[in-house]
């Protein structure tokens, strides 16, 4: 049925979002926790550490972890808040069946019984790859594993795919085209021992706060700071040098600075003829893009690219890092490659303090792209398509290498197969569709079609609302497992405390369908660790090769980089040193790139680009963070940003009601006036459901390599709303 | 237990990214049970992100405490300036006025004034103030002044002249160095 119940505010009663602001307890519980359990924060990829406080078992609050290095204690508000999701009034407790007009309590055997016959009935009707997963790029490594085996062993469906899909996917595959292995290329570490520092496209203190820290630390030492960004966010302010670029103008401009760095001599000739190919079509690629034609381009003066050109070229050491900003593109691979030239092309990696990475927004953004959850991957990084890999796999699955299913759908595409009629079923766990997919009206009318639905969740997300069934999964602290953080290192993630009520680890959930449909002995786990050693041992001779990490060595070592092939191997903080990169002839690979203009650009009817991202007290789809009443207290509602020009065009002031359109949906929002804006764009953050979600009005146009969607453009019209408008 | 001499806070707002750890975290320490007794503010968020955290400046001679017609606000031998003795506060709000540094605040619900105490049950033990372990960006930071000058382009400084008067304090506050004066609006840096 799949069409959610129509009495919302029924469901909201019932299933939140409700504003938790008091510990389990109450604030007046007295006296020692029981337990100060050391383990990570579960919101973004660096994955600070932290102790959970536990007192008759539950997460009752916090204390700073200073001896964890990579934060050293520090934490931002999410991570201060995030135990408030412990005992939270809208947590799923117990496996819901839905009724015609909401959802009612049922035993496991019961839910688990429906969700067989759902798969059961979808396959046998339209074939193994009807029924699709949805899966996320917040679970576990463990989980991320075993949800790519549940679908291609025991559902034996090609479909299964990830909500990294709009996150790391462009970043990821330009990691490989460049550089034969998906890993950011530093430890956080190098960044203070960077003497030019490029943030593109990365709203550093909101959505990786602890970072700044690192970014101060390479000021500190004289380091020059240069921000690429259409607004002046918190780090920009101090940047030696702000290019405010034009949404979708990215490759452009750093075709402009490559352009300057060539015309000046500042290539690493050496470094280039060593340890790379392709340079010489980069060097005919950027030859148009002089200043005066870069600057027309990406809206940011002439003198700023050559100036960055001149900071980044001349210093000794450099790094760049990147995030969604230049990522959410129809050329996000595009963008990411043009960079890596920038980066390739003066020789600033595989030294101390010179490298290149992206800042992975969830919390295992870079471990849930590893382990085989993706549509075109199996674990260890493989590629589906290579014949050999899938040998590996299979041969370790035990399966027939003609049974494993082939390359599946992208998330991004999956909606138009459910339109098609191709894919009839669904599977979800850790992913908010309805929410986090751009045009969320089409995200709604594809779940409608579905014949079947399950979602697996800990709080009855707006997508979840449209489940058929739903079984109450477990929040990061109530299982145990390993995440890889944004930097590559791979950290242990510690049960703090039992699910609650009826509710189940998120694994066992998994195993128990599993074993519905395939022999007992292909999902014999009996704890996160066991998985963990079958990937492990799995990944060996993979790219992602995890062989010689351990629980203990993670413990002992306060966590360990992957790639790392043997026991006694101490893992590799830093790749490529000594110019030797991951293809087969160690070398890396230039790509030359042309800038072309976004999928939707301005017009008279729309004249004004829209641009979305986060704020620091929310995350992702806010399904979580909606439910802790300080991060809401923070930042309420979605705001539309857009400078003083602008806002005298369209009459309005801060405050005012703006009424925001594209060609997908409108959207009426409060806004902000600030001149911390480009004046051709407005922006607004992509936290919230429903009424207040931008992503009605965003596009779904793709990145043809990665399937990206194109968050980061699209045009849209402001006019100012009547008073008293929605 | 007294807190250390040689540990101190240094202040640097030029470095806030206005994230709000440490307001949350504040509310977090045992003894405040939910409650923060710091905040952030924002200078003119129509012309600049720029944030200030306000944490109690712990002066010399604080006007908090002269001003009180209770006595409720005392000062430790080590110099921590402490919230108001709630058996005292009658909340009438004079040191929410008299401070030079916008700092108490007045919780109505309580009929209290309330402060930062720097963490005086964590510092006076030898630890870390709250706010000052959680801040993601050294804006508020804690520890010996070589330390800071080792590490840092920004000098500390705790006199503040204010008008006519001339407050000193114990938390210091890091003033730029070098710095002349900074645009903040992003048409300036775009090509017109």
């Amino acid at each position: 049925m799949a069409r959610a119940p129509e009495d919302v505010a029924a469901l909201v009663r019932s299933y939140g979002p409700t504003l938790h602001h008091t510990p389990p307890g109450g604030w007046d519980a007295a006296g020692e926790p029981d337990a100060l359990v050391k383990t990570h924060c579960c919101f973004c990829g660096v994955q600070c550490g932290i102790q959970l406080k536990v007192r008759n078992g539950a997460v009752v609050g916090f204390e700073p972890w200073e001896e964890f290095p990579v934060n050293r204690g520090m934490l931002c508000p999410k991570g201060v808040k995030r135990y408030l999701q412990g005992g939270h009034p809208d947590r799923l407790l117990s496996p819901l069946v839905r009724t015609p007009t909401g959802f009612r309590e049922a035993s496991w055997a019961e839910a688990l019984d429906r969700v067989e016959q759902g798969i059961r009935n979808t396959q046998q009707a339209h074939g193994h790859d009807a029924m699709a997963v949805l899966s996320g790029a917040s679970l576990t490594n463990e989980k991320a594993y075993l949800m790519g085996k549940f679908a291609r062993v025991a559902l034996r469906t090609r479909n299964i795919d990830y909500n990294g899909r709009l996150c790391m996917v462009a970043a990821g595959a330009a990691n490989k085209l460049a550089f034969g292995i998906d890993r950011a290329a530093n430890p956080w570490a190098d960044i203070p021992l960077a003497r030019c520092l490029i943030v593109a496209g990365a709203n550093v203190g909101e959505c990786f706060p602890i970072l700044t820290d690192y970014l101060w630390r390479a000021r500190d030492a004289g380091a020059k700071l240069i921000v690429i960004d259409p607004r002046i966010t918190p780090i920009a302010r101090n940047a030696d040098l702000f290019l405010p670029v034009k949404p979708g103008r990215d490759s452009a401009l750093m075709n402009g600075i490559l352009h300057v760095c060539v015309q000046r001599g500042m290539v690493d000739r050496d470094f280039v003829a060593r340890h790379t190919e392709g340079f010489d079509a980069v060097r005919r690629a950027v030859r148009d893009y002089t200043p005066e034609r870069t600057a027309e381009i990406a809206g940011v003066p002439a003198a700023s690219i050559v100036k960055a050109a001149e900071l980044w070229g001349q210093a000794p050491t450099g790094m760049l890092l990147h995030a969604r900003g230049i990522e959410h593109h129809t050329k996000g691979t595009e963008n990411c490659l043009s960079c890596i030239n920038l980066v390739l092309a003066t020789g600033k990696i595989g030294r101390p303090g010179c490298g290149y990475g992206t800042l992975t927004g969830q919390g295992n953004g870079q471990g849930g792209r590893e382990h085989g959850q993706r549509c075109n991957q199996l674990p260890g990084g493989r590629d589906i398509e290579n014949p050999e890999h899938r040998r590996v796999v299979a041969e370790r699955w035990g399966v027939a290498e003609r049974e494993l299913p082939g390359l599946g759908l992208a998330s991004t595409e999956m909606r138009e197969a459910i339109h098609r009629g191709e894919i009839r079923g669904l599977l979800a766990l850790c992913f908010n569709p309805v929410v986090s997919l751009p045009d969320a009206d089409y995200t709604r009318s594809a779940l409608e079609k579905l014949d079947f639905f399950v979602a697996i969740d800990f709080f009855l997300s707006e997508t979840a609302r449209h489940a058929d069934v739903v079984l109450p999964g477990s929040l990061q602290e109530e299982d145990g497992g390993t995440v890889t953080t944004a930097e590559g290192r791979v950290v242990r993630i510690r049960e703090a405390v039992a699910p609650p009520g009826r509710a189940r680890r998120d694994w066992e959930i998994v195993c128990d369908l599993a074993r519905r449909f395939a022999p007992q002995e292909k999902f014999p786990y009996a704890s996160s660790e066991e998985i963990f050693r079958e990937l492990r041992e799995l990944s060996r001779g993979g790219s992602c090769d995890y062989y010689g990490i351990t629980y203990e060595k993670i413990e002992e070592n306060h966590g360990v980089f992957w790639p790392c092939p043997s026991l006694e191997h101490p893992g590799t903080p830093r790749l490529f040193e000594g110019g030797r990169f991951h293809h087969p002839d160690g070398r890396a690979r230039f790509h030359a790139v042309a800038y072309r203009p976004p999928a939707e650009d301005v017009d008279a009817d729309y004249p004004v680009i829209l641009t979305t991202g986060r704020v620091v007290s929310q995350y992702l789809s806010g399904s979580q963070t909606r439910r802790i009443g300080p991060l809401v207290e923070q930042y309420p509602e979605p705001l539309a940003e857009l400078h003083p020009e602008l806002a005298e065009r369209c009459g309005l002031a801060t405050g005012d009601r703006v009424r925001i359109a594209s060609r997908r949906g409108e959207i009426t929002l409060a806004c902000n006036v600030v001149r911390t804006i480009r004046p051709d764009t407005v922006f607004v953050p992509y936290h919230w459901a429903g009424d207040q979600s931008i992503n009605r009005l965003t596009l779904r146009a793709l990145d043809p390599v990665s399937k990206i969607p194109e968050f980061k453009v699209c045009a849209v019209r402001l006019e100012r709303a009547a008073e008293g408008a929605p | 237990m007294s807190v250390p001499a040689d540990m101190e806070l240094f202040l640097d707002p030029s470095r806030c990214i206005g994230c709000q750890a440490c307001y949350h975290a504040c509310a977090e320490c045992e003894t405040h049970r939910g409650r923060s007794m710091i905040h952030l503010e924002y200078v003119d968020r129509s012309e600049s992100p720029q944030t200030v955290p306000v944490v109690c400046m712990h002066c010399e001679e604080p006007a908090c405490a002269a001003v009180c017609p209770a006595d409720a606000i005392k000062k430790t031998p080590d110099g921590v300036v402490q919230s108001a003795l709630e058996a005292r506060c009658i909340g009438c709000s004079n040191c929410v006025l008299a401070c030079p540094f916008g700092v108490p605040r007045y919780v109505p619900e309580l009929d209290q004034m309330m402060k930062c105490d720097m963490c005086y049950d964590r510092t006076s033990a030898g630890r870390k103030p709250m706010c000052a372990t959680v801040c993601p960006s050294g804006a508020i930071a804690w520890g010996r002044r070589d330390e800071i000058l080792e590490r840092r382009r920004e000098r500390p400084a705790r006199v503040f002249e204010i008008g006519e008067q001339v407050v000193r304090t114990k938390v210091q506050m890091m003033s730029p160095a070098g710095s002349d004066s900074l645009e903040l609006d992003v048409a300036a840096f775009m090509a017109r």
